[in-house]
C-alpha cells in the first residue's frame, strides 16, 4: 500500500530528514554521502522542479544500484542546462543522443551490459514529457513491448518548456502555451480526452508504474528504490512544476506540486503487471482554484473575465482522478 | 582522448559556473523567539529543553530547563503555563502540553537523583535572601551556581514560601517541593529557618554580607469592611491555607463563605471541601470577570463547591450572612440592586488579596514603597544599593513562576554588581509567528491529557488532583513541538535546493548555504517548516 510515514517523530517522514529516525529509515536526499548527481552549476532556473526531481531520483537509483548506473537523456530542459559544452553536470555516467530515442539508446545500453555479463550495471532513461508522451513515444512503448530491463523516469513539466513553453500532450486542459494562447471562447489548451502515459504504460502490462512529485520526497525515493529491485520495464513519472513556464514564484515549487497532489489534479499512486497496487491519499483536500490561481498560465480563469466554468470542468477532472484512484480515505479529510 | 563522432565531458565540470552570481536575494539562517519561550515569566528556554526531550535525553532536558528555572517539578504542578497559551501548535490542532512535559522531567529528576553541577568557582562574595519561597529559592539557586555564598534566613519554620503555606498539597505534593528544595540546598545554599529579618540593614551588617535579595512575599491578608455581629467568625484565607500546615487544623464550621474570586478564593474551597465542610464562594462579579482561573474554577464545580456570582457580603452574624446581588453596569461594573438574600454561615473567609510585611525596611535609606510594594528598578535594586528585591513584595503579577523569574533576574544583576559592573541581557530575537512556520510539514498529533483523579476522592482526601504523563505520553507530547524559530535539523533546506547550493555539516553542527552557486530562488525558506531561515537582498 506504497509508502507507510512514519507517525509522531515530531514532523514523521513529511521533511527530508528526520534526526529521530534511525539511521536505515532514513532517505538518501538526508545523507551527507548523497551522490548529487546532478551537481552544482547547472543552468536551470531559479527554482527548478526539474532539476530536483531528477536529483532526488538519480541519487535514489544510485543509491539503489550502489553506484552501478548509467543514464540516456532524452533532448529538453534536463539535458541543456545540465550539458552545455563544455561542462556538465552530472556525476555518473551519461548519454544524449536524439529528442526521440532515449528509450532506445537506454535499451540498447541494456543490451550490451548483458552482452558483456555486467548484470550489476543498471540502466535509466529520462526526459521531459515532451521527450516521453510525444515525440519519444515510440521508442517508449517498444521498450515497454519488450519489457526491457530500463527504468524510464519521466519529469513531467507538462509543456515543451526548453523551447519555450510550447504545448505536449501533458499539457492540462485551459493551460496557456506559447501554442495554446488565452485568446476566444476558450482560451488555453482545448479540453481534449488527454495521454495519460502511467495509464498507457500500465496497459502494456510492465512490471512497474508509478507517478510521484516533488513534494513528496520519501514516496518517490520510495518508488525508485522499488523500481531499481525490479528488472524490465519500469516507469516513473514525477511531476515537476516549471517556474518558469507556469509563471509561479521560484520558490512556489514544492508547493505548487503538493497543491496537484491535495486537490486531486495529480493522483499519485503505483501499479504492478498493470493493477494500481497503492495510491497517496489526499491530506488535506484543496478546491481546484487554490491550486490554479497562483500559477500565471490559469490567470485567464480568474478575475472580471475569468471562465469560471472552465474552473469547474477543472475540478470535474480532480473529482474524477479522486474517485477513480480512490485518493480520500472512507471517512473524508 | 579519441573522441570518434560523440563529445566527451568531464563529470562535474558544470561546477565552473558560478550560478550564485543569478542571485537578488540570499537565504541566511537565523533563530527566532518561539513564542512559548517569549512568554514564560521565569525566562525558560522551552524550545531549548523540549529539543533534548524529543531524543529521549531527559537528564539533558532537564539541565537546559534548570539553567532558568531550579524548580521543575514544582513549574509542572503549579505554573499556569502562558507559554500554552502563547504555543503556535494551538492555531494547528492544541497547543503543546508543556507544562506536563515539564511536571515528568521534575519527577524523573527526583527519581533519578539527578543533581545540579557545583559552582566552578568560588567568588568569596556574600549575599543574604530574605525569604525561602519562589523568589528566594531562585536567587539562592543562581547566585550559588555563579560561585556566590548564599544564605537565606526565613521567618517561617520551613522553607517555600508561598508554595507551601498558600498552595494546597492537592495540587503540590509537600515531598515535590521538599525534594526540589533539598537540591538547591545541598548546592552549598545556607538556610536559616525561624529567624525573622527584623531590620535588613542590621543582618547585612552582623553577617557581612555584600548584597541582599528581599523576597518576603505578601502574607497578611486584606480585610474588608464587613459589618459583622459579635460572634460572627472572621478569617483571612492566607491564613486558613498556613494554618493546614500546621497540627491545628483550622476550625470553620460546616458553611463556609469564601469571600473573593481569585486563586486562594478557589484554593481555601477546595481545601475545605476536603475537610468535610460545605464551602460556598461568594464573588461580586461574573465567571469571566474572576481573576481566577477558569479551569480552577470549573475543578471546583466539579468537586460540588458552590459559587454564587454578583454578590457582595453586607452583614455577617453567627451563623448566617446577608448578601447583595449585584448587577454589571455598562463599564462592567458591578452595582448594588438592593435585592438581599441570607445564606447560612457558620465563618466567612475573605480572600480578597494580601498585602506585604514591609517592617524589615524601617529606617532604610532611599526605599521608595508605593501602594504597599517596594518599588525597584529595571535590575530589581531597591533606591538603596546592594539591595535587591524581588516576588510579590515587588508591583508585578503574584504567580510562582514570575517570582521564580525575578529570582533569576536579580540574581544576574546582583552578580554583576558584585562584580562592579552591569548585567546587559542579550537582545531578543524576533518573534516566530506562526505565519513564519510551513506547517504542512508537521505531523497530526493531538495533545496528550493528563488524567485526573475521581472527584469522589478529590472531595475527600488531599490526594494530587492532576495526575503525570508516562515516559512514551512525554515523549509523544515533546515530540509535539514545532521547534519554532528553531532549527530542528530536519533537512529540508539540504533536501529542496535545486542547486545543491546547502551543504550539511553534520548532526548537531546545522547547514551553511553555498553562495557560490546559489541562485536564490528561495525554496528553502518556503520550505523551513520552522523558519529558521530568512531571505535578504543581497548587496548591491
Amino acid at each position: 500500500m506504497g509508502f507507510q510515514p512514519v507517525k509522531f517523530y515530531q514532523t514523521g517522514t513529511f521533511t527530508i530528514g528526520n534526526r529521530l529516525l534511525e539511521p536505515d529509515e532514513r532517505s538518501v536526499q538526508s545523507g551527507q554521502a548523497r551522490s548529487n548527481s546532478i551537481n552544482s552549476g547547472h543552468r536551470a532556473c531559479q527554482g527548478c522542479g526539474e532539476a530536483l526531481g531528477a536529483r532526488y531520483a538519480i541519487d535514489a537509483a544510485m543509491a539503489e544500484s550502489k553506484g552501478q548506473l548509467i543514464a540516456a537523456n532524452a533532448t529538453g530542459c534536463l539535458e541543456v542546462f545540465s550539458t552545455p559544452y563544455p561542462e556538465s553536470s552530472w556525476q555518473l555516467p551519461w548519454i544524449h543522443s536524439l529528442f526521440g530515442n532515449a528509450p532506445a539508446v537506454a535499451t540498447g545500453i541494456a543490451a550490451a551490459m548483458k552482452v558483456k555479463g555486467k548484470t550489476e550495471v543498471r540502466v535509466v532513461a529520462q526526459g521531459g514529457d515532451g521527450g516521453t508522451t510525444d515525440i519519444g513515444f515510440g521508442c517508449l512503448s517498444g521498450m515497454f513491448e519488450r519489457n526491457d530491463d530500463v527504468l524510464y523516469l519521466c519529469y513531467d513539466n507538462q509543456a515543451y518548456m526548453n523551447t519555450g513553453v510550447q504545448r505536449s500532450s501533458a499539457t492540462p486542459p485551459a493551460a496557456r502555451t506559447a501554442t495554446t494562447m488565452p485568446v476566444g471562447p476558450n482560451p488555453g489548451n482545448a479540453f481534449g480526452q488527454g495521454k495519460n502515459v502511467p495509464e498507457i504504460a500500465m496497459a502494456h502490462g510492465i512490471p512497474y508504474v508509478a507517478t510521484a512529485t516533488v513534494a513528496d520526497l520519501r514516496d518517490l525515493e520510495y518508488k525508485v528504490r522499488r523500481a531499481m529491485k525490479m528488472h524490465g520495464a519500469r516507469y516513473i513519472q514525477i511531476f515537476v512544476p516549471c517556474p518558469l513556464g507556469w509563471g509561479t514564484a521560484s520558490s512556489d515549487t514544492i508547493r505548487m506540486a503538493r497543491l496537484a497532489k491535495e486537490s486531486g489534479m495529480f493522483p499519485v499512486f503505483e501499479a504492478e503487471h498493470g493493477e494500481v497496487v497503492g495510491v497517496s491519499k489526499i491530506r488535506h483536500k484543496i478546491p481546484v482554484e487554490e491550486y490554479l490561481q497562483p500559477q500565471k498560465r490559469f490567470a485567464h480563469l480568474f478575475g472580471t473575465n475569468g471562465h469560471p466554468e472552465m474552473v469547474t470542468r477543472m475540478q470535474a477532472i480532480a473529482d474524477r482522478n479522486i474517485r477513480k484512484y480512490g485518493l480520500l480515505d472512507e471517512e473524508g479529510c | 582522448m579519441y573522441k570518434p563522432f560523440a563529445i566527451t565531458l568531464k563529470p562535474g565540470t558544470s561546477l565552473a559556473n558560478m550560478t550564485g552570481t543569478w542571485r537578488t536575494e540570499r537565504p541566511v539562517y537565523l533563530n527566532r523567539l518561539p513564542p512559548c519561550n517569549n512568554a514564560c515569566p521565569a525566562g525558560e528556554n522551552i524550545q531549548g529543553w523540549l529539543f533534548h526531550a524529543e531524543s529521549g535525553n531527559y537528564e539533558q532536558a532537564w539541565r537546559v530547563l534548570t539553567e532558568n528555572n531550579p524548580l521543575a517539578a514544582v513549574m509542572g504542578r503549579v505554573c499556569y503555563h502562558p507559554c500554552e497559551t502563547a504555543c503556535n501548535r494551538g492555531q494547528l490542532d492544541s497547543s503543546v502540553g508543556i507544562n506536563s512535559v515539564e511536571r515528568f522531567l521534575g519527577d524523573e529528576a527526583i527519581k533519578r537523583g539527578w543533581k545540579f553541577d557545583a559552582p566552578a568557582s568560588s567568588s568569596g562574595k556574600r549575599v543574604l535572601v530574605v525569604g525561602a519561597g519562589p523568589s528566594g529559592l531562585s536567587a539562592a539557586y543562581h547566585l550559588a551556581r555563579m560561585g556566590h555564598q548564599v544564605e537565606i534566613q526565613e521567618a517561617g519554620p520551613l522553607a517555600g514560601g508561598m508554595m507551601r503555606f498558600g498552595i494546597p498539597k492537592y495540587r503540590l505534593p509537600r515531598e515535590v517541593l521538599d525534594a526540589e528544595v533539598q537540591r538547591i540546598l545541598d548546592l552549598g545554599v545556607t538556610l536559616k529557618l525561624n529567624c525573622k529579618v527584623s531590620s535588613i540593614e542590621q543582618s547585612m551588617k552582623d553577617g557581612r554580607f555584600d548584597a541582599a535579595f528581599l523576597a518576603v512575599g505578601a502574607h497578611i491578608g486584606k480585610r474588608a469592611m464587613i459589618p459583622a455581629g459579635d460572634a460572627a467568625k472572621i478569617v483571612d484565607a492566607v491564613s486558613v491555607l498556613r494554618s493546614m500546615e500546621g497540627e491545628d487544623k483550622p476550625l470553620l464550621g460546616r458553611r463556609v463563605v469564601v469571600y473573593g474570586g481569585g486563586n486562594t478564593a478557589v484554593d481555601v474551597a477546595r481545601t475545605v471541601k476536603r475537610m468535610g465542610a460545605e464551602p460556598i464562594i461568594v464573588y461580586r462579579r461574573t465567571r469571566d470577570k474572576a481573576p481566577a482561573h477558569d479551569f480552577e474554577i470549573e475543578e471546583a464545580l466539579q468537586e460540588g463547591v458552590m459559587i454564587k456570582w454578583l454578590s457582595t457580603i453586607k452583614h455577617a452574624g453567627d451563623s448566617s450572612i446577608t448578601i447583595e446581588k449585584m448587577a454589571l453596569d455598562d463599564k462592567g461594573f458591578p452595582q448594588p440592586t438592593g435585592e438581599y438574600e441570607t445564606l447560612e454561615a457558620d465563618s466567612v473567609v475573605l480572600a480578597l488579596g494580601q498585602d506585604v510585611d514591609l517592617s524589615l525596611l524601617q529606617g532604610v535609606a532611599g526605599l521608595e514603597i508605593v501602594n504597599g510594594t517596594v518599588q525597584v528598578a529595571p535590575n530589581m535594586m531597591t533606591g538603596h544599593p546592594g539591595i535587591f528585591a524581588g516576588g510579590d513584595m515587588v508591583p508585578s503579577e503574584r504567580t510562582v513562576t514570575v517570582a521564580v523569574g525575578h529570582g533569576k533576574k536579580a540574581a544576574r544583576h546582583i552578580d554583576a554588581w558584585l562584580q562592579g559592573s552591569s548585567y546587559q541581557p542579550a537582545e531578543k530575537h524576533e518573534l516566530a509567528e506562526y505565519g513564519k512556520l510551513n506547517t504542512w510539514y508537521y505531523s497530526d498529533a493531538d495533545k496528550t491529557v493528563r488524567p485526573m483523579l475521581d472527584v469522589i476522592r478529590r472531595q475527600t482526601s488531599f490526594d494530587e488532583v492532576q495526575g503525570g504523563l508516562d515516559e512514551s505520553t512525554a515523549l509523544f507530547e515533546a515530540r509535539r513541538c514545532l521547534s519554532c524559530g528553531n532549527c530542528f535539523e530536519c533537512d529540508n533546506c539540504y533536501g529542496v535546493c535545486p542547486d545543491n547550493a546547502v551543504i550539511k555539516l553534520g548532526p548537531g553542527k546545522g547547514f551553511q548555504f553555498n553562495y557560490d552557486y546559489c541562485k536564490g530562488c528561495g525554496l528553502c525558506v518556503a520550505e523551513c517548516p520552522c523558519g529558521a531561515i530568512k531571505m535578504e537582498p543581497e548587496e548591491t
